[in-house]
């Protein structure tokens, strides 16, 4: 088995035992990138220099005995939408193609202080709109179990390099499914945390009431670990929640008797591919031989999430997005008299047709005559899905559902279709609405051996509940002996 | 619900974009399909509900106003297209 292929908390037994160093680990994840990244195109950047420096630094502090964290020489790879101090941060947008950030994120703060090594930035939709990683303005990324499909988005070069043993995990974001999504088109676990568990300083801001950076890994026990390093209060975004730090790693319990699970039948109905159907059924069927009590219910007002989503979003993309101005940061047109122009035209020349689309649909939406209608309407359907989760809740652990109607669809499939691709998220979004932790993992493979992910959602900051059912499901049965080839 | 190239055109405008010709047709129709979707919120009773601002509301976050300096101008400005003696450099805006 090459060191490329184990989980984290493998690779950390590994590291303790002193059977390996971080710079034989990180060198086996780069000669693999150096193999196989050229096909798969997960990386828009990747940090060899400085990643072996690190990793060599780390064997060194291990080696005189130095206090270093267990996680300390772990490589990680990073969506290029964070940002590293002294490293490009695209967005994978001509916007940014030459942006170096001047300060880290949070978030890399948090995995500076337990001496990870980032292997380099990974390949989003640009500015984190879309679903397949096609909108990246650089290259489309390729699903490691088909390479003719997308890796779903928008953390596509996230997802697909967990898959394809290109990092042993990573982070992305989410704001209507786009860690989740691709987890479960790639085959692996993807986890969105609650609203406001991670901090959002230093992630290149989407819709702010929705985005949430969280881990994609190889298995429930690293995103347990992940999420740990990641988690906590933030003076630098208001957003986040002041409350004690909690060990998540503790959830892991193979044990789900008597825990109360719903099954929101709009889920596994219309839409929703039949082979994808079964195997969240099979799923059910499952958790109640291992002791749950499942039972359907309905989330009704689910149906209208996308269409909320689709205004919110937008909205918010639409006024976030008016930073871009070619003036402190960011690409700059050549052609311009005055300083009108020189918004005008570095915004036409440097974002995306996606992107357009949604600064233009948020506009609207925002514009005068228009607001009631859309946009605050959208924010009360917000408080009825809301309150509809909440009462699931009284009721329910946990909510299972697929996380994607469809297992990976072919590049170019959707990419002319708008709507057609925005209902890719349909089983992801209500949660983003609702502020809610949700994680995706494996289940089973469609008849073209592709992977169909299971999305397990819980109540507002109680990751434990999904951690314990996902960890249960995990360790009775057996999907991780399927691997892309 | 129709929408006219003349709104896509004023939205446009209101948002700092140029669009081209072929782009003015693209999202005249995609604006229409994704509206119509949009549109189906209508169909949810909102009577009574408050508006969703964020996703948590526990209450509203304050702080004291005060300047914290980044201290380092010279990376602060290393993105910027032009500058001048610490400063972003624009076109002459009066004339």
């Amino acid at each position: 088995m090459e060191l490329y292929e184990y989980t984290v908390h493998e690779l950390v037994e590994k590291l303790e035992k002193r059977e390996v160093t971080s710079e034989e680990i990180t060198r086996s994840y780069f000669n693999r990138i150096k193999e196989k990244d050229p096909e798969v195109k997960a990386y828009v950047s990747t940090l060899e220099e400085e990643a072996m420096k690190k990793a060599k630094q780390v064997d060194e502090d291990r080696k005189t005995g130095k206090q270093v964290s267990k996680f300390a020489g772990i490589p990680i790879g990073i969506k290029d939408n964070m940002c590293i101090t002294g490293t490009k941060t695209t967005c994978s947008s001509k916007m940014l193609e030459n942006f170096v950030a001047p300060y880290n994120a949070t978030v890399i703060e948090n995995l500076n202080k337990q001496d990870l090594v980032y292997l380099g930035k990974l390949n989003m939709d640009e500015f984190a709109m879309g679903s397949s990683t096609e909108h990246s303005a650089f290259f489309k990324t390729h699903n490691p179990w088909d390479l003719a499909r997308v890796p779903g988005g928008s953390s596509g070069g996230s997802a697909a390099a967990v898959a394809a043993d290109l990092a042993p995990w990573t982070l992305g974001s989410d704001t209507g499914g786009s860690i989740r999504q691709p987890a479960s088109l790639c085959g692996i676990v993807g986890l969105k945390p609650t609203y406001g568990l991670v901090s959002r300083y230093g992630l290149v801001a989407f819709a702010s009431s929705l985005d949430q950076i969280g881990p994609l890994t190889k298995d429930v026990t690293d995103s347990a670990m992940l999420l740990n390093l990641i988690a906590g209060h933030d003076d630098k975004d208001s957003t986040s929640i002041d409350m004690e730090k909690k060990d998540y790693t503790k959830s892991l319990i193979n044990d789900v008797k008597g825990m109360k699970i719903g099954l929101p039948k709009e889920y596994i109905g219309e839409g929703v591919n039949e082979e994808v159907r079964n195997a969240v059924l099979a799923v059910a069927k499952k958790y109640e031989e291992m002791g749950a009590i499942v039972e359907e219910c309905s989330l009704d007002v689910g149906k209208y999430s996308t269409a909320v989503y689709y205004i919110i979003a937008c909205a918010e993309a639409s006024s976030n997005l008016g930073r871009f101005d070619g003036i402190r940061y960011g690409y700059r047109t050549e052609k311009f008299d005055n300083l009108k122009d020189i918004y005008k035209n570095s915004r036409s020349e440097g974002f995306g047709p996606e992107v357009k689309r949604r600064i233009i649909l948020g506009t609207y939406v925002l514009s005068s005559g228009y607001y009631d209608a859309y946009y605050k309407k959208a924010q009360k359907v917000r408080t009825v899905i809301k309150n509809s989760f909440n009462k699931l809740f009284e009721k329910y652990d946990i909510l299972l559902s697929p996380t994607s109607p469809t297992t990976a669809f072919k590049i170019g499939e959707k990419s002319n279709n708008p709507v057609e691709m925005y209902l890719a998220d349909s089983c992801t979004v209500p949660v983003n609405i609702g502020g809610l932790p949700a994680i995706s993992m494996p289940c089973a493979l469609d008849s073209k051996g592709l992977p169909i992910g299971l999305q397990l959602i819980g109540k507002a900051f109680d990751e434990e509940k999904i951690f314990r059912a996902a960890y249960t499901y995990e360790q009775n049965t057996n999907f991780r002996e399927n691997k892309p080839q | 619900m129709t929408i006219s190239k003349d709104e896509i055109n004023h939205i446009a405008k209101l948002a700092s974009l140029n669009l081209s010709e072929e782009e003015i047709e693209r999202y005249t129709v995609d604006m229409q399909e994704i509206l119509q979707l949009a549109n189906t919120i209508n169909n949810v009773n909102t009577d009574g509900m408050n508006e969703t601002i964020g996703s948590n509301e526990k209450s509203n976050v304050l702080r004291k106003d005060e300047v914290i300096e980044f201290g380092n101008i010279e990376l602060l400005l290393s993105n910027a297209p032009s500058k001048d003696e610490g400063m972003f450099r624009i076109p002459k805006v009066i004339n």
